[in-house]
């Protein structure tokens, strides 16, 4: 479980956080879901220590991240899994190389041990063979299911996903978006995707937090969308006719 | 400018704290000693047997007078390869060539989000990435010097011959006269400093690149010039701290 309690930040006269709090449970698909520039990578960011906050706790299953020291948060973050947006696979790596390489710099394991893992987690993703490929080699979708391999390979408790849809066509990001719920329901890892495709929070959302302007304006589940009353959250979801015709029809 | 400084510091700080395993770094270190060395002889080898070429006919041809003996030509060839043109020519190039290639990839990768992965992966990325650029550096750059000032005296001498402004035995017999030791110590301090400079520095422009393609542009050029500007400046100091102690050795 993951607690938020209080975050704000501040980039020059901006404040882009201001006071988030919330909790993100274990084996759910937690989505943080907000306009462009409302502040929800910056809050991902602050979540898994590339920012520092200003002000406010994150907690990893009690564990105090924010003020720890160096070494207790390498304990942390080493059981952190993250899909980038680019999913930042390393160039000079092909495939499996990538894949195991949080084994191979943060474990003792033998070869043989590593190699398995790997072909184990890359056939999860659906690219068994494709172990020998470079990045450049990869589309866009094969790229985030790499990435999605890496975070997980060492059994990671908590996966972060920044935007695994951005750059994607539909079919391709629903198998992305399905492939993120499986992975959480299987490895019960508490999962937080940052996102703003509404297709996505109705696939997979368990738990759904919406940004605006630097301030949580709403949470719930899904279900509980077409009740909400704040009207930038309204205004976001129901931009897209598909959510106001599912309004309308469930109305 | 003082706050970049201060900046420089703590991120040299950073290489030695909270490493990785010996392993870890041992392959790195392989692999970035051909990148870094390796690669760079090619290059090396053309401007240095080009640079003694040239300096023994310019020096030839400036040193006309019945009272100099022929000899002194290549004597002071030797000593402009020594004290001046292996160590720091060699390292305006290397700082062109290598600098450059390190800011770039660094700084593509901070662009990319990889140093971010890593650092989330709780690895330090500074050290990870940075320091077995600098042990690679360390230790190919002075090989480097070596190498470029074996072949300048080479290129001397085949210019020697080939345009016959001395005699080769001449050149011969110039290159080993007089020779003050302490050159060949103070050419090899002189690698070390300029070695660590072009690597720290452009780590540092690249680690800290912010933006995208146009700003890895600009940290390459940002290394270059900066590495250049440490690497004369520095020997400078090191003129003035050494040239003593070339005297007395």
């Amino acid at each position: 479980m993951i607690e938020v309690k209080n975050i704000a930040k501040t980039f020059g006269n901006k404040q882009v956080l201001k006071g988030i709090s919330a909790v993100f449970k274990p084996g759910q698909v937690n989505m943080i879901i907000g306009a462009s520039g409302t502040g929800k990578s910056v809050l991902l960011k602050c979540i898994v220590g590339l920012e520092q906050p200003d002000e406010g706790d994150v907690l990893y299953d009690n564990r105090d991240f924010v003020h720890a020291t160096r070494v207790a948060k390498i304990e942390i973050r080493r059981e952190i899994g993250m899909l980038f947006q680019g999913a930042a696979l390393f160039d000079s790596k092909n495939v499996e190389e990538n894949v195991r390489f949080p084994l191979d710099v943060l474990t003792e394991m033998p070869l043989d041990e590593k190699c398995d893992r790997v072909n184990n987690v890359l056939s999860r993703v659906g690219l068994a063979n494709a172990n020998k490929l470079m990045p450049s080699e990869l589309s866009g979708g094969m790229k985030k299911r790499v990435g999605i391999a890496r975070a997980l390979v060492n059994n990671s408790k908590y996966l972060f996903c920044d935007e695994p849809n951005s750059g994607l066509d539909p079919q391709t990001s629903i198998l992305i978006d399905n492939l993120i719920k499986d992975l959480t329901d299987e490895f019960k890892t508490t999962t937080v995707v940052v996102s703003h495709d509404m297709n996505s929070v109705m696939e997979i959302g368990d738990y759904i937090m919406f940004m605006y302007q630097g301030h949580k304006v709403w949470d719930g589940t899904k279900e509980e969308i077409i009740e909400a009353k704040e009207k930038a959250f309204n205004d976001f979801v129901f931009a897209n006719n598909l959510m106001r015709t599912l309004k309308e029809q469930m109305q | 400018m003082i706050k970049s400084i201060g900046k420089y510091f703590i991120f040299l700080g950073t290489l030695f704290t909270n490493r990785e395993s010996f392993k870890t770094y041992a392959r790195l270190f392989i692999d970035e000693s051909v990148k870094i060395g390796t690669d760079s002889v090619v290059l090396i080898t053309i401007v240095s047997v080009f640079m003694g070429a040239v300096t023994t006919i310019q020096t030839a041809y400036n040193l006309v007078s019945p009272l100099i003996p022929n000899y002194v030509v290549a004597l002071v060839v030797r000593d402009m390869v020594l004290l001046e043109l292996a160590p720091t020519i060699i390292g305006i190039i290397f700082a062109g060539k290598v600098g450059s290639n390190i800011a770039g990839e660094l700084g593509t990768m901070r662009i990319t989000e990889q140093i971010d992965a890593l650092e989330v992966m709780g690895i330090n990325s500074a050290s990870y990435l940075v320091l077995p650029k600098l042990l690679a550096t360390l230790f190919t750059y002075p090989l480097l010097v070596i190498f470029s000032a074996f072949l300048s005296l080479l290129g001397g001498y085949v210019a020697a011959d080939f345009t016959g402004v001395i005699t080769t035995q001449d050149y011969t017999f110039g290159i080993q006269n007089q020779l003050n030791e302490f050159m060949v110590i103070f050419a090899m301090i002189k690698a070390f400093v300029f070695a660590f400079l072009v690597s720290t520095i452009s780590s540092f422009m690249g680690y800290f690149t912010t933006g995208g393609a146009l700003e890895v542009g600009k940290a390459s050029t940002s290394a270059v010039t900066n590495s250049v500007i440490a690497i004369l400046a520095a020997d400078y100091l090191l003129a003035q701290l050494l040239a003593e102690y070339l005297v007395a050795f």
